[in-house]
């Protein structure tokens, strides 16, 4: 064995120059491979936290549906009967969750969760002189909602233990702010779907860097919420949570689902679209440095070839001296394995260094995403990709130029 | 007496370009330490027998046994193992790798064999490069060298694992008249100092009628 590898070794060598671009081939395919699955899910990454910072793991809310059956319906039953009412519209309804509280206190039971922030939403027009602008007004308890969200991080202005001093102060998203000119102390006066008027007053400002929010929610107590709805201090509208792992929330999700009977919605399900671009991210990812790699085994193949082209008297010769169809396998293939590892090994290197060199580059999200240079994920997991996908492709490469040598027939090569 | 290598009843066909019966059924024996040219016009078969006999074609019927071994039905892994073992070979090019050195070259097939430690291999490389004259060129590359040395340093590889026979094709097919005299000589010298049985094909009368026997051959079958 220890001979095979003097062998390959001297070949190798005197054909350093074509060596060494076999490898660099390698090398590079690697390297790239590194620097985008990297930076391509750090992206991933960055994306799904920004998402996640603004969206509950599990929302619970009353979906209000329309009833499929009427009063007809229970009236006549029967296959003689064929019952058709046109256009049904939903009875009157409250929105909200009708032992809300009942649920929260269930829910902070369950180890998996995190935080529950019970809440009232509604919508409602903000009025700024003659414009109204449309948008919600969320009621909270506001120490649950920042445990949640981490509020407190994302003030811009104002503290959000000022909610708490006043009855009717209100914490404003930075668009909406902006749109309606409002600072701190400002009062704006906002009027619910069923008509009321009330008179709020800006005691903060906070911002997600997501426009959807920031353009139009408002942050209020609970109490203040549920008086514009004209309400009792039991209603509310949504449970929101949080949960430890947040892959998990799919399966919580359903088994609330069979306990509470209410609309539950986890974030996956919510962002369905988002989680597809995802995948459709990674896919890309893959296909191009697996196509890269490929180009690199081509190459390769190719060099190999070449030397067995070239060696085919060597090759004679030494099976005519004894060599088995093995032995010059073996010959061939710790080249092909060389160049792979030591491709392989210098790809991951050459990878790291430029994903680390991307990941200082600074970067400018316009202040939507909480990040100041390009997001790059250091995950040990795609070395390992990198590195037995680059020893694979070689070892596939390797093997047909190889398995060609060892069937050389000596007979035919030395009779010329 | 002895027989090095014994062969009975070869015959051998060529399937392409059309079927060919190149060996109809020759047998022969040849006895330890002989000296022995196979000859005959080109087409005669006296290389499609070298090739069977030197195990490196299989594709014949008939029995083949060198040093008391049957070697017929043999698998291509044993056969490649016997050949290092006991078969040397020179060709009529010297067919030395060419990135390594003349030394090196001669010690391959004994590295290969396994038998003795690296330094004891080299010395005894060394030994065969001395007797045949060329012991200074041992570090030199290959590819450096004469084509008179270069074949001497081929008798020396095929010397290196001391074969109980040694098969030329033609090998001083490529030599000037004084380098074949040299040639000549070392083998004149291995059979009757050393015993060395040498098995050679050759063109040239005059080799072969100073080797011990001559063999030779007329469309597939010995004369």
């Amino acid at each position: 064995m220890l001979l095979l590898f003097e062998i390959a070794k001297t070949q190798m060598l005197s054909r350093l120059k074509q060596s060494i671009i076999a490898t660099l081939g390698v090398t590079f395919g690697i390297g790239m491979f590194i620097l985008m699955i990297s930076f391509m899910t750090g992206v991933n990454t960055l994306l799904e936290e920004t998402m996640l910072s603004a969206t509950p793991h599990i929302r619970i809310y009353n979906d209000i549906g329309v009833q499929k059956s009427s009063v007809l319906h229970e009236w006549k039953q029967g296959k003689q009967f064929v019952n058709v009412v046109h256009h049904i519209k939903p009875k009157k309804e409250k929105k909200n969750l009708k032992n809300g509280f009942a649920i929260v206190e269930d829910i902070r039971k369950d180890e998996q969760v995190l935080g529950v922030s019970p809440q009232v939403s509604t919508q409602v027009f903000y009025n700024y002189g003659a414009i109204q602008i449309g948008g919600s007004v969320v009621g909270v308890n506001i120490f649950e909602e920042n445990k949640l969200f981490d509020l407190v991080s994302k003030m811009q202005a104002g503290r959000i233990e000022d909610l708490l001093t006043s009855n009717d102060g209100i914490l404003m998203g930075v668009g909406l702010a902006r749109k309606l000119n409002m600072n701190i102390g400002d009062k704006v006066t906002v009027s619910t779907p069923d008509g009321t008027l009330k008179v709020l007053q800006v005691r903060g400002i906070f911002k997600y860097g997501i426009g959807a929010i920031d353009d139009t929610r408002s942050y209020a107590n609970i109490s203040t919420v549920q008086k514009m709805l004209k309400e009792d201090t039991r209603y509310i509208t949504d449970i929101n949570l949080k949960l430890k792992d947040y892959y998990q929330a799919k399966t919580i999700a359903q088994a609330y689902q069979k306990r509470y009977n209410y609309k539950i919605e986890d974030w996956e399900t919510a962002n369905a679209t988002i989680l597809v671009s995802f995948t459709l991210r990674n896919i890309i990812t893959y296909v191009t440095s697996i196509t890269l790699l490929v180009v690199a085994g081509f190459g390769i193949y190719n060099i190999l070839n070449m030397t067995i082209y070239e060696k085919m008297r060597d090759i004679a010769i030494l099976k005519a001296q004894g060599f088995a169809e093995k032995d010059v396998l073996g010959i061939f293939m710790i080249q092909a394995l060389t160049i792979g590892v030591l491709g392989g090994v210098s790809g991951l290197l050459i990878g790291f260094l430029l994903s680390w060199w991307v990941s200082t580059i600074p970067f400018d999200s316009g202040g939507f995403l909480a990040t100041e240079t390009f997001p790059v994920n250091f995950n040990p997991f795609h070395y390992a990709i990198g590195i037995v996908f680059g020893v694979l492709t070689t070892i596939f490469a390797g093997y047909f130029p190889a398995r060609k040598a060892g069937k050389i027939d000596p007979v035919e090569i030395l009779r010329g | 007496m002895e027989f090095a290598l014994k062969a009975e009843n070869i015959i051998k066909y060529f399937y392409e370009p059309v079927e060919f019966q190149a060996l109809k059924g020759l047998s022969l024996e040849v006895k330890k330490g002989e000296f022995v040219s196979l000859i005959g016009k080109s087409g005669s078969g006296k290389s499609t027998l070298l090739y069977v006999l030197s195990t490196m074609d299989t594709d014949y019927e008939g029995n083949l046994e060198i040093n008391g071994e049957t070697l017929t039905g043999k698998k291509q892994n044993e056969l490649a193992r016997f050949r290092n073992e006991h078969i040397g070979f020179v060709f009529q090019f010297h067919y030395l790798l060419p990135e390594f050195s003349v030394l090196h070259n001669v010690m391959l097939p004994a590295l290969k064999l396994g038998r003795y430690q690296r330094s004891e291999i080299e010395d005894r490389a060394y030994e065969k490069l001395k007797l045949l004259g060329i012991a200074e060129h041992a570090p030199k590359k290959a590819s450096r060298l004469s084509g008179g040395q270069q074949q001497r340093v081929a008798i020396a590889r095929a010397l290196i694992n001391e074969p109980a026979v040694i098969m030329g094709d033609e090998p001083t097919g490529n030599l000037d008249s004084a380098n074949t005299q040299i040639v000549f000589d070392i083998f004149r010298e291995l059979t009757s100092k050393y015993h060395q049985t040498i098995i050679a094909v050759t063109h040239d009368d005059e080799f072969a009628r100073n080797s011990d026997r001559i063999i030779e051959l007329k469309d597939g079958l010995i004369i």
